[in-house]
């Protein structure tokens, strides 16, 4: 340990500014590039089930209209 | 050898393989970047010149590295896609460039915050300054050409285009400490020599840069498993998938 105290470990030996906005500003940019995969991922899977969703709800609306036009057909 | 290049450059089979590796470059990631971090920053000795302040050094050179190695890649990726038209290779390097300028300004900010206190200047047209510089220019133009054309072919033309002819930028980056000899301090790293600074202050460094390298093919895999999704979204394989992960 380079250091005797927690205190003197976050003043950095006079240092603190320099140290923390660098390890700071490089925190942040990480952990936002890996939450902004993650957004991106959920939001994309989402966006695609619900399209699978209603083109199954389009194919089966069709599924009956064929079927009816069918049996109708039948009786005239 | 042909047959796996164009395996390799199957977006499904991609798909697949990465789901695979992905897990371990995060877990190589998370555990190198958490001990560089604590050992870099608590218990690495302090410089006997520049006292505290060269802790800065553990975000600085990994994000340097970095900059210039996603360009690097993105280069190679513009070459692979326009000589073998394998998409893959362009969906990744759409999807690193965002990282490289995050990285690229990460290292022109933790160097100019360094500069303060050992220069006595946070900026100076110093030729290692201005070259990085231009590269997050290149960065920036790369994404910006991305965005400027509503063909997706013309867009990923272009933009492989500047990522290769941009390219050059990196050993001017690389030679600008040894040609203009000005501020920035030549490489304190080389292959041939050993580093002329104690193990317990370098040992932290190359396990940042080995966590820097991890978290760089992690995300890139996991924005380009996004990416396959969404340019192939009406194909079959993709359609499946949707469905059964809700």
């Amino acid at each position: 340990m380079a250091f005797a105290s927690f205190a003197e470990f976050i003043a950095m030996g006079g240092h603190a500014t320099y140290v923390w906005a660098a390890w700071g500003v490089t925190s942040v940019l990480l952990a936002g590039c890996v939450l902004h995969a993650r957004a991106e991922r959920r939001q994309l899977m989402r966006s695609l089930a619900r399209r699978e969703r209603r083109e199954q709800r389009l194919a089966a609306r069709r599924g009956e209209a064929t079927m009816e036009s069918h049996q109708s057909g039948g009786e005239s | 050898m042909w047959s796996f290049i164009h395996k390799l450059g199957s977006p499904k089979w991609f798909y697949g393989i990465s789901a695979r590796l992905m897990p371990w470059f995060w877990v190589a990631a998370a555990v190198l970047i958490a001990v560089g971090s604590v050992w870099g920053l608590a218990f690495a000795p302090a410089d006997y010149q520049q006292g505290n302040s060269f802790r800065i050094i553990y975000v600085h050179v990994p994000a340097a590295f970095l900059a210039q190695s996603i360009f690097v890649s993105m280069a190679v990726a513009g070459v692979v896609f326009m000589v073998w038209k394998i998409k893959v290779a362009d969906m990744a390097a759409a999807m690193m460039a965002p990282l490289g300028a995050a990285m690229t300004f990460i290292a022109l900010f933790s160097g100019a915050v360094w500069g303060v206190p050992t220069w006595g200047t946070w900026w100076m047209w110093d030729a290692r300054l201005t070259s990085m510089l231009i590269l997050l220019f290149l960065y920036l133009g790369v994404i910006a050409l991305r965005g400027a054309f509503t063909s997706r072919d013309s867009a990923s033309r272009a933009a492989s285009v500047l990522a290769m002819v941009g390219v050059i930028n990196i050993p001017i980056i690389k030679y600008s400490v040894d040609w203009w000899y000005t501020l920035h301090q030549p490489a304190s790293f080389t292959i041939t020599s050993r580093p002329a600074m104690p193990t317990e202050m370098w040992l932290p460094l190359l396990i940042m840069v080995l966590g820097f390298y991890s978290f760089f093919i992690a995300l890139t895999l996991m924005r380009t498993r996004s990416e396959i999704l969404r340019r192939e979204s009406s194909k079959r394989w993709v359609r499946e998938l949707a469905v059964e992960e809700r």
